[in-house]
């Protein structure tokens, strides 16, 4: 009779597969900690983390036989906390390490410039440091108070905790809030996105996603370029990061070692971050 | 045999039992992290406070609630009369043959992604708010829409079975009496099904109070309490989620402590639920 | 729109010819009308995310690597990721739910200890994906060690599809007619042998097809994956590798601009994926109710 095999069958192929899986998590359980062997973790800010990918991506392609690299976001902080507990074995920064990551040993990969963009029809071409922190904190509400077509301004900012909306209000806000109006998104890319579709936003993004539908307006006279973010007369800058607890393992030091070489700086700096001179 | 038959009954309860262990550990983990957080800064700032500013050590919640609220309720006043209107036609008025082949569509809606609703919500219904009416176009309206059309499924499927389980005699008796089929249905078979309706209208808000990625694509995120639909907003989902990854300290625990908020209002909107479908006319 | 067409057996075969001064008229109409509008959405939806999604639709798409973070090349890892979590989520789940349905129906009597079972089941139903993520970030990616990983990813997406699988398979269960029961039972068959030989095979169209379509939901779950089973782009290789399932691709390319039609792309085979497994799950049930008197879902 076909029912009473398929039931107990049913069962114990159920049971099986329990176990099996059991078994299997063990392993996962006593590694406290550890990653799959042989494969790197970097974990943080989702600023750099694109870059990262991209350097990730092209080491993997030039050396086949190293461990792969994952990358994670997550956030600076994030980044910092995994680092510190071993989660991953690289952390990404888009700041300066806090006071509680001071054990932490900082490379810098390259410097990111924050660009203040606009939609590319929109007329306004240059702000004071003055006006931005206006506009970003409300008191500046009408675009025709700056010159160009008169509408309402949109805000776009960066939640909080971000690398970025960190850098931006410790560079332009000097503690005054961005205000609670302010349209927040979650990360540069979707950023960007709302500014090229809406004449009427302003946001600002790291400088390297620029692209031609959104315009970065010159900060107190100066344009956002390699040389002026180099010379540092661009006031908008911050790092980015690799930091390690203590010595990093030897794949790890291969990787970042391929960070720092004049391949993986020719990468940042043809995806728009600046690398110190060579 | 005997044994056979102890093991299988141990075994079962053990796995009945999953259900109240993965409860009890969430609520163990969410609140263990959260706690800390009212005994720090109490509940009355937390939840009446309006400024969320955590890099300032601000922690209200109210925008956020407010959020969750108005967001819901927009999309409570689109999702509930459309998907009770489909799940009438369906059940009273539709041909078999249509009934049967229009309901699994409908239910196929649940499959569809909210990532997929929130930037088909994203690149059509944002612009279209922008252009049209005005703001920055991500609103309470956007995302009410896009919640609203999220709970139809629910909304027509629970309320489809609400419906067939009113007796057949309901309909048949105000029939005999000479009433037309619109007749019967407004004034027989909708109040018979009536708590089966709001139990759909509760477990739908249910959904939409929970869903968070759809939102964060077209709320705006803005924290502040709205002033008009075409207001930005922020829901207590969309906090939880835009600022985790970042959060440390004091602040991640107002996050996890917004997290336990979340977890007593939806309980209580179950409880509520269930004591409606337990009263369901069979 | 004029309403005499059928609702066979409802009203019965005279109610249909009714003067077309009733007043009901309208409130037909509208209600059709809220159909129309419903299934014109869906249709919608659909539509427009499988035609712009068919521009990229290559095998070269389908199997290829993603390059510079998507925006060129393909999806192919994220194919293998999302299959491989949302298989390991239906093996954990699967049983543990079915199991917590047997004994709900079969075990034991409407007690104390099956209301606590049943709280337990339902609470979990209503929780916010965003919850579970958090718990599952905290609980299997930090404290039991297992980081991001499918394993993290599969255990979390199991905790959430549990409640479905229970509900789903109790209606199964309970569905199945009394009489096969006390046969076996007049046959002398114990309580397991009557679970397992008549009860569970009877209902098991019932509860497959409620595993599908716990499937097709937990496909779609982004915020509790991102949070557990991590976004890398490489190719899983075992399950304590994290990945970036469909959604997630699609939710980070769309985001992000990195390639608006990538992400079409993206979506449209999750789309198609999504509704292969509940046009599947409808079909077995049809095909299987055909063939015996069977527990209705």
């Amino acid at each position: 009779m076909r029912y009473p095999k398929s039931g107990r069958r049913l069962a114990s192929v159920c049971l099986l597969l329990c176990l099996t899986l059991g078994l299997t998590a063990l392993p996962g359980c006593a590694r406290r900690g550890d990653k799959a062997a042989g494969s790197i973790t970097l974990a943080g800010s989702t600023s750099v983390q694109p870059f990262a990918e991209m350097l990730a991506e092209e080491c993997a392609r030039k050396y086949p036989d190293r461990p792969p690299v994952n990358v994670q976001g997550g956030g600076s902080s994030a980044g910092a906390r995994a680092a510190l507990s071993g989660t991953a074995h690289i952390g990404m920064l888009s700041r300066e390490p806090a006071e509680s990551e001071k054990e932490l040993e900082p490379t810098v990969i390259a410097i990111d410039a924050l660009a203040l963009i606009v939609h590319r029809d929109n007329n306004v071409v240059d702000l004071t440091k003055e006006q931005i922190r206006g506009i970003f904190s409300g008191r500046i509400t009408d675009w025709g108070e700056l010159g160009g077509t008169p509408g309402p301004i949109h805000v776009i900012s960066r939640e909080e905790g971000s690398g970025t909306r960190g850098a931006f209000d410790e560079l332009i806000m000097g503690g005054e809030d961005v205000m609670a109006r302010a349209i927040v998104q979650d990360s540069n890319g979707a950023v960007r996105e709302t500014v090229a579709g809406d004449p009427r936003a302003i946001g600002y993004v790291s400088l390297g996603l620029v692209d031609d539908r959104v315009r970065a307006v010159k900060v107190d006279g100066v344009e956002a370029s390699v040389e002026s973010v180099r010379s540092r007369e661009y006031i908008l800058v911050r790092p980015f990061l690799f930091v390690v607890k203590g010595d990093p393992t030897p794949e790890a030091k291969e990787f970042l070692d391929f960070v720092l070489s004049e391949e993986g700086q020719r990468i940042l700096s043809e995806e728009g971050l600046v690398t110190e001179e060579r | 045999m005997n044994r056979k038959e102890k093991f299988a009954e141990v075994v079962l309860t053990v796995v009945g039992l999953t259900s109240v262990a993965v409860l009890a550990l969430i609520i163990f983990f969410i609140f263990r992290e959260g706690a800390p957080f009212f005994a720090e800064v109490g509940l009355g700032s937390f939840i009446g406070g309006t400024k969320w500013s955590p890099g300032k050590g601000q922690f209200g919640v109210l925008p956020m609630i407010a959020g969750s609220f108005f967001v819901t309720l927009g999309a409570l006043v689109i999702g509930v009369p459309l998907g009770l209107g489909c799940a009438l036609y369906l059940s009273e008025f539709a041909p078999k043959r249509t009934a049967a082949i229009l309901k699994p569509l409908i239910e196929i809606l649940a499959g569809i992604p909210s990532v997929v609703f929130g930037f088909i919500g994203l690149t059509v219904i944002v612009p279209l708010i922008r252009d049209r009416l005005g703001g920055p176009g991500f609103s309470v309206l956007a995302s009410a829409l896009v919640l609203g059309i999220m709970i139809l499924p629910t909304m027509v499927s629970i309320s489809y079975d609400a419906l067939r389980a009113v007796p057949q005699v309901y309909r048949e008796g105000m029939l005999a009496v000479g009433a037309n089929r619109w007749q019967a249905v407004t004034s027989v078979v909708l109040p018979a099904a009536r708590s089966g309706i709001l139990a759909a209208g509760i477990l739908s808000m249910g959904r939409a109070v929970g869903e968070t990625m759809a939102v964060i694509m077209v709320a705006g995120n803005a924290t502040i309490i709205p002033g008009s639909v075409l207001d930005p907003v922020r829901t207590l989902t969309s906090n939880i989620a835009l600022e985790m990854g970042y959060a440390a300290g004091l602040h991640r625990q107002a996050l996890f402590a917004t997290g336990v908020v979340l977890f007593v209002i939806i309980g209580a909107l179950n409880i509520v639920a269930r004591s409606f479908v337990r009263n369901r006319v069979r | 729109m004029a309403p005499s067409s059928g609702t066979d057996g409802a009203y019965g075969p005279g109610a249909l010819k009714r003067p077309k001064r009733s007043p009901g008229r309208f409130g037909m109409a509208l209600v059709q009308g809220c159909a129309v509008l419903t299934v014109a959405v869906l249709v919608f939806i659909i539509g427009y995310v499988m035609v712009k999604g068919a521009r990229v639709m290559t095998p070269g798409f389908l199997l290829g690597s993603p390059e510079k973070m998507g925006r060129e090349g393909g999806i192919f890892p994220s194919i293998v990721g999302t299959v491989s979590l949302t298989l390991a989520s239906v093996i954990i789940a699967a049983p543990l739910g079915i199991g917590t349905a047997v004994f709900l129906t079969e075990y034991t009597q409407e007690g104390l200890f099956s209301r606590i079972v049943r709280f337990g089941t339902e609470s979990l139903a209503g929780i916010p994906s965003i919850i579970f993520g958090l718990f599952g970030f905290l609980f299997f990616v930090i404290r039991l060690g297992m980081g991001w990983s499918i394993l993290s990813g599969s255990l979390t997406l199991a905790a959430m599809m549990l409640p479905t699988i229970v509900r789903t398979s109790e209606e199964a269960l309970r569905s199945v007619p009394d009489v096969y029961k006390e046969t076996a039972y007049a046959l002398g068959a114990s309580r397991w042998q009557t679970v397992a030989s008549v009860v569970l095979p009877t209902a098991m169209p019932g509860i497959v097809t409620g595993v599908i379509l716990a499937m097709g939901r937990a496909v779609g779950e982004t915020a509790a994956v991102i949070f557990t089973a991590g976004s890398s782009l490489r190719l899983p290789k075992s399950i304590f590798d994290p990945v970036r399932t469909l959604p997630v691709h699609f939710y980070i390319l769309a985001r992000e601009g990195i390639s608006i039609e990538n992400a079409y792309g993206t979506a449209a085979v999750l789309l198609s994926a999504v509704l292969l497994v509940d046009f599947a799950a409808y079909y077995i049930l049809h095909r299987i109710s055909k063939k015996r008197p069977v527990a209705r879902r």
